[in-house]
């Protein structure tokens, strides 16, 4: 077997993000559209770890402050949704049109 | 020093971290793509051990399968309705958006593709047996004040959420 490099996770976390990419592009549900969000921030971090194994420890620290990040933005992202189902009774994103003309 | 995980461990946990993303968005209940992403999360925490992180292993499992994955359960919970599982999935622009992130896809692969002596095969691994500390001794000496203004970033945070959730302000 051959050894794993960097560039093997950079190609892993970059299908990652394709995919998170896509659940937020395509899904209607705003559950679903906020876990995409998680995937794509994990791709994030897993690029940041593995460039800290080649350049030090500062990508570890930096991989910690987007997980605090990711955990804002899901307690806002949630918060958020509660409050827009109590108004509409609905949790898809396309018919989020208040602002709509 | 020879490392422990070997090649397979990598390629079997980058496959079930890529499948269970691929579940993620795929199905139908919200409650089946979250417990996927618990799986993916769980695997990319075997991918940072593999590469000497064990702390941001720890912290991924403790915060986000522990703290953000339970937020989630909750809040599908709360939101839960039937007939959304009747409706379509997926909205209008799916085609396109797919297409699209495919090229965006194609376009990192070339890059990497092109570049790919930037980044080395044999690298030498950082001290693992005291990464916690070295860590922690970054945390609060080099990056001491974005660490202050990540947990203004969480006051706030937290606020808001009470705020936004609150049935009469």
């Amino acid at each position: 077997m051959a050894e794993i490099g960097t560039i093997h996770y950079l190609v892993v976390a970059a299908a990652l993000f394709a995919i998170g990419t896509i659940g937020v592009l395509t899904r209607r549900n705003v559950v679903i559209i906020l876990m995409s969000i998680e995937l794509i921030l994990n791709a994030v971090n897993l690029n940041l770890v593995a460039f800290s194994r080649m350049y030090g420890l500062h990508g570890q620290v930096f991989a910690i402050f987007v997980i605090t990040d990711a955990a804002a933005e899901a307690a806002v992202g949630l918060g958020i949704l509660i409050a827009f189902f109590r108004n509409k009774e609905t949790i898809n994103a396309d018919e989020v049109d208040l602002l709509k003309w | 020093m020879q490392p422990v995980a070997t090649a397979w461990f990598f390629y079997g946990l980058s496959a079930m971290a890529i499948i269970s993303a691929l579940m993620v968005i795929t199905r139908k209940n919200p409650v089946h793509s979250a417990l996927s992403l618990i799986f993916t999360l769980l695997s990319l925490a075997g991918l940072y051990l593999m590469l000497y992180a064990p702390f941001v292993a720890g912290v991924q499992i403790i915060l986000y399968v522990g703290g953000i994955m339970v937020l989630f359960l909750f809040v599908i919970m709360l939101v839960n309705i039937e007939h959304n599982l009747r409706e379509h999935q997926f909205n209008k622009q799916w085609f396109v958006a797919t297409l699209a992130t495919l090229v965006l896809g194609a376009l990192f692969m070339f890059v990497y593709w092109k570049g790919k002596t930037l980044f080395p095969i044999v690298n030498a691994p950082a001290q693992e047996q005291a990464n916690t500390q070295m860590v922690g001794r970054q945390l609060y000496t080099t990056y001491v004040y974005p660490f202050e203004i990540a947990s203004i970033l969480l006051l706030v945070a937290i606020v808001g959420a009470v705020v936004m959730a609150k049935k009469r302000i």
